[in-house]
């Protein structure tokens, strides 16, 4: 069963921007989709229109099969969504933001209550309950929102950068969060420009671009487009000049001691390495300069910017 | 169904009755403050010298229609400072992301507007007990128009919030619509002192048909037919809750 099912979905603000044209997207029960695209691609208007937020100018969006126009109640009821910027009454208790939205959902006061609790204690926030939201961390906020999102127990869970501004070590217990929300059986749509996020959690994705999609396939496939992957590498001894290699073309020394390779798909690292060494360059460490995602990423978006250019 | 939108109900009506409540020192303290001033100086102080009005000492004339004008201020103030501020600080998405019908959201700011209105009237009316003699003509009709009029209010405030753009919008319509047409709706005098020109002039103030009706409640007398003045608060609160309705059902000022 699809998740999420939009057809020709299409947003000119009234300014004259347009910012969807005309975009189709599918996602399956229970995946976890990434939505990417560089800012003002729409991914945010794509959002907003699904959760009710932002008025479409044509086109269709139905979530588990309900349109959001002729059963709005339905299809609203299964979604949760987690808003890029923070949106809750500042002034208000944390809990008291949770629960009223479970409210909202036509959840009653007593198990609304229940699953503040639930959602509060696994996201680390029951000892604030009690404290104003406005009095939390931003790492906090983001967890609020979270658990606001989910009190009602969503089927299809919309996360727009839910890591942004987090650190690495909180952003790493959100992943196993969100994983383990997915491993439930809650479909999981996440916008993010932290791309190692989305390529370490979601089977599937698509790129927005300028108002398009522009690509929507599996992770597999999409990083299979990477035919070239680049790398850095440290050396042991001082080199004065780039090295010449018979069989890479992209080589950038970065330093005295670090030199950069773009590798072509059908050679390894073995290939790079054993190269080297025949002129006497001893590689002690190494690392990816970029994920791979994020390779893609850049190709695929400059690709387009060229485009409309020219 | 009903039942999920009823929670909903309840669930705003209860956010924004603990809004309020939560801020009682700037919510309801101040209004029954200044209303404890207009009864000393108006009522006490240059009453004395007025002597009646309308057959009743002028400091009981004018003790309905100050009740009426804290229920009409403090029930637009309140929905139109909440809805505004939800506005601004977005989490007016926290409904809109909710399958809660446009019917509902209003039905609860309206609700929060007249609860807060009726509070603030309840409070003024125990004051006024310092400077006055308690009674009332026909409790039914002083509980229907506060009730009504706390409504219509309500409404007008959601609708100035909707359209307001700054926090300047929602203090322009109090300080130069509401305010002089209170004023000038018959608290402090009855409409049989102006000349038949601004007699006539004064009927097209619909604060007017509100704060006679209530007097009527309270003392029996009033310058306007009882279900003339219950006709044109109901008209003004259909006509007022219909735009309501049809400004959320657009989006008007909450979605792009």
């Amino acid at each position: 069963m699809l998740a999420l099912e939009i057809s020709n979905l299409h947003k000119t603000y009234a300014s004259g921007l347009q910012a969807l044209k005309g975009i189709d997207l599918q996602v399956e029960e229970g995946d976890f989709f990434a939505l990417l695209g560089p800012n003002g691609a729409g991914k945010s208007t794509c959002i907003g229109i699904i959760s009710g937020l932002v008025n479409r100018t044509r086109g269709n969006v139905r979530i588990f099969g309900h349109s959001i126009d002729d059963e709005f109640i339905l299809a609203k009821s299964l979604l949760g969504s987690v808003p890029q910027e923070f949106n809750f009454n500042t002034f208000e208790p944390v809990e008291e933001i949770v629960t009223n939205q479970a409210g909202f959902y036509g959840v009653p006061a007593r198990v609304a209550r229940k699953e503040t609790e639930h959602y509060l204690k696994q996201l680390g926030l029951w000892q604030h309950r009690r404290s104003q939201a406005r009095r939390l961390s931003g790492g906090m906020k983001r967890r609020l929102m979270i658990a606001r999102a989910l009190v009602h127990k969503p089927r299809l869970l919309i996360l727009d950068e839910p890591t942004a501004g987090v650190d690495i070590e909180l952003r790493r217990s959100m992943w196993d969060f969100m994983e383990q929300i997915n491993d439930q059986g809650t479909t999981i749509i996440l916008t993010t420009h932290y791309l190692e996020e989305a390529e370490r959690m979601c089977r599937n994705a698509a790129i927005i671009d300028q108002g398009d999609i522009i690509l929507n396939s599996s992770m597999k496939r999409l990083l299979k487009q990477l035919n070239t992957e680049t790398f850095v590498l440290y050396l042991r001894d001082h080199l004065e000049q780039a090295p010449q290699l018979e069989s890479f073309n992209k080589i950038i020394r970065l330093d005295h001691h670090s030199i950069e390779v773009e590798v072509p798909e059908r050679l390894s690292i073995n290939d790079l390495i054993h190269e080297l060494e025949t002129q006497n360059i001893v590689v002690e460490r190494m690392r990816n300069k970029a994920n791979r995602l994020e390779e893609v990423f850049v190709k695929l978006t400059t690709k387009t910017d060229d485009a409309s250019a020219a | 169904m009903l039942y999920r939108f009823w929670v909903a109900y309840l669930t705003i009506t209860r956010k924004e009755i603990m809004r309020f409540a939560r801020i009682w020192v700037q919510t309801i303290i101040p209004p029954v403050v200044m209303v404890a001033l207009y009864f000393i100086i108006f009522g006490n102080l240059i009453g004395q010298r007025i002597g009646e009005m309308d057959g009743m000492l002028y400091i009981d004339f004018i003790m309905p229609g100050l009740v009426m004008m804290s229920i009409i201020t403090n029930s637009y103030t309140n929905v139109v400072s909440s809805f505004y501020g939800a506005k601004y600080s977005r989490h007016i998405e926290e409904m809109q992301i909710a399958p809660v019908p446009d019917i509902v959201i209003l039905l609860g700011f309206m609700t929060g507007g007249v609860v807060r209105g009726i509070s603030v009237g309840i409070a003024v009316t125990l004051v006024s007990l310092l400077f006055t003699e308690f009674s009332i003509h026909n409790p039914l009709i002083v509980l229907l128009v506060a009730l009504l009029t706390s409504c219509l209010f309500a409404l007008a405030g959601l609708i100035n919030a909707i359209f307001a753009n700054s926090f300047d919008d929602i203090t322009i319509i109090p300080t130069f619509v509401l305010t002089p047409l209170t004023y000038l709706g018959g608290i402090f005098y009855s409409i049989k002192m102006l000349p038949e020109f601004w007699q006539q002039v004064s009927l097209g103030n619909p604060i007017l048909y509100m704060v006679n009706s209530f007097r009527y409640g309270f003392r029996g007398t009033s310058d306007i037919d009882l279900l003339t003045a219950i006709i044109v608060i109901l008209f003004f609160i259909a006509l007022l809750f219909s735009v309501s309705l049809t400004l959320l059902a657009r989006g008007t000022g909450i979605r792009q």
